[in-house]
């Protein structure tokens, strides 16, 4: 039987991996270049067995000026995960679509479109409105978006609420010292 | 002759080609039958509680129990119903992204005459623990009018049952006039629902 340690090292032959990380034995990530990423998926569902996507997510490197992005696949044969991780620019945010490999990748990137931004070219119906329906600005995800300013501009606070600190608050009324 | 602001509403953001398939008549409001006729007739309203079974936020898993054996709410006279036009209340079960107020507005638009709303759990009264969300709003009155807020994260079935009591109580005191403030206050109500929801492809009262 292939095991994960085996399929790595072939992804390393082949594509060649910028890091590895092996966060327990039945779970690795792999840092690849952003034009190896779609040959490497598709080896990995291909060859290596990896036939089942768990889900796509990205990362916001603020400082760095870069997204990651991450998928996450799963082989039912030896009931491994392997993550396929690969960065992009923050500036101009475009990744190759996957949408041929899986039928939800679509969808994934969709959502990423949505809540971060990230265009994706050739994806079905990634222009269209997901769960944000008209959504106006910096999509929310992204770190630089002020959540709290947005809601208290936006949806009105009722007067009288209050809130506390939780460390002060607990120093004030249980640990008086 | 003095013109009045609107006499119908313009529909605006609907395709001219669908104008025709709505409506464009305002809400007006009812006014009160003569007294003792108002009297019966209100307590008649206040023992056939039927609420929308659309369950909008996580407050709704309290309304499970509440139906079934353990507190059995049929004993008050408390029904669910599938659709608004069958159902003489809304209950917001919880917090309201702006994606589901749009679903909670049109599904109260639709409701017959009287209705009443009924609104669980903190998030929809202040924010809750959804204050800061980018896509949560933060007061339900706002936008559509309460007649009876119920607070808890998330108010257990015991508390649901004293709210509808407590509803009751105003709909037999002749308090609950939600619906007729909706038609009064009808211009405000809208404003702030199109200031939040920028994709309104609805008309703007859906009857």
């Amino acid at each position: 039987m292939k095991t994960i340690l085996n399929s790595v090292k072939n992804i390393e032959q082949i594509f060649g991996v910028l890091a590895k990380k092996i966060q327990r034995p039945d779970l690795i990530f792999i840092t690849v270049e952003k034009k190896q990423v779609l040959s490497v998926l598709s080896h990995l569902r291909d060859i290596e067995e990896y036939t089942h996507l768990v889900m796509i997510t990205a990362i916001d490197y603020l400082e760095q000026g870069k997204f990651q992005i991450l998928y996450l696949l799963h082989n039912y044969k030896n009931n491994t995960d392997l993550g396929v991780k690969t960065f992009i620019s923050r500036e101009d945010a475009h990744m190759y679509s996957a949408h041929h490999l899986w039928g939800q990748v679509a969808t994934y990137q969709r959502e990423l479109h949505e809540m971060f931004g990230i265009d994706f070219p050739g994806s079905p119906r990634v222009n269209e409105n997901f769960a944000l329906e008209g959504w106006e600005g910096i999509p929310p995800m992204r770190r630089d978006f002020d959540t709290l300013r947005y809601s208290q501009e936006t949806y009105n606070f009722r007067k009288g609420r209050a809130t506390n600190d939780p460390k002060k608050y607990m120093k004030k009324n249980l640990h008086k010292e | 002759m003095k013109e009045k602001k609107y006499d119908i509403l313009p529909n605006s953001e609907l395709k001219a080609e669908d104008r025709d398939l709505f409506c464009d008549a305002r809400p007006v409001p009812v006014s009160k039958l003569n007294k003792y006729m108002e009297k019966l007739v209100n307590w008649a309203r206040a023992n056939s509680l039927w609420f929308l079974a659309f369950g909008t936020g996580c407050g709704a898993v309290e309304v499970r129990p509440l139906m079934t054996a353990r507190f059995d709410a049929y004993r008050y006279g408390i029904a669910g119903r599938p659709t608004p036009r069958q159902s003489g209340i809304i209950l917001i079960g919880g917090y309201a992204s702006v994606k589901t107020l749009k679903r909670i507005i049109r599904s109260y638009e639709q409701m017959q005459n009287p209705k009443f709303v009924i609104s669980l759990c903190s998030c929809s009264i202040n924010g809750g623990m959804y204050f800061d969300s980018y896509n949560t709003i933060n007061q339900i009155d706002k936008y559509i009018p309460v007649d009876v807020y119920i607070t808890g994260c998330m108010p257990r079935p015991e508390a649901i049952i004293a709210g509808f009591n407590k509803l009751k109580d105003r709909i037999k005191a002749g308090n609950a006039e939600g619906a007729n403030k909706y038609a009064e206050n009808f211009d405000y109500y809208k404003a702030n629902q199109k200031k939040i929801i920028k994709d309104w492809n609805m008309p703007d009262y859906n009857w």
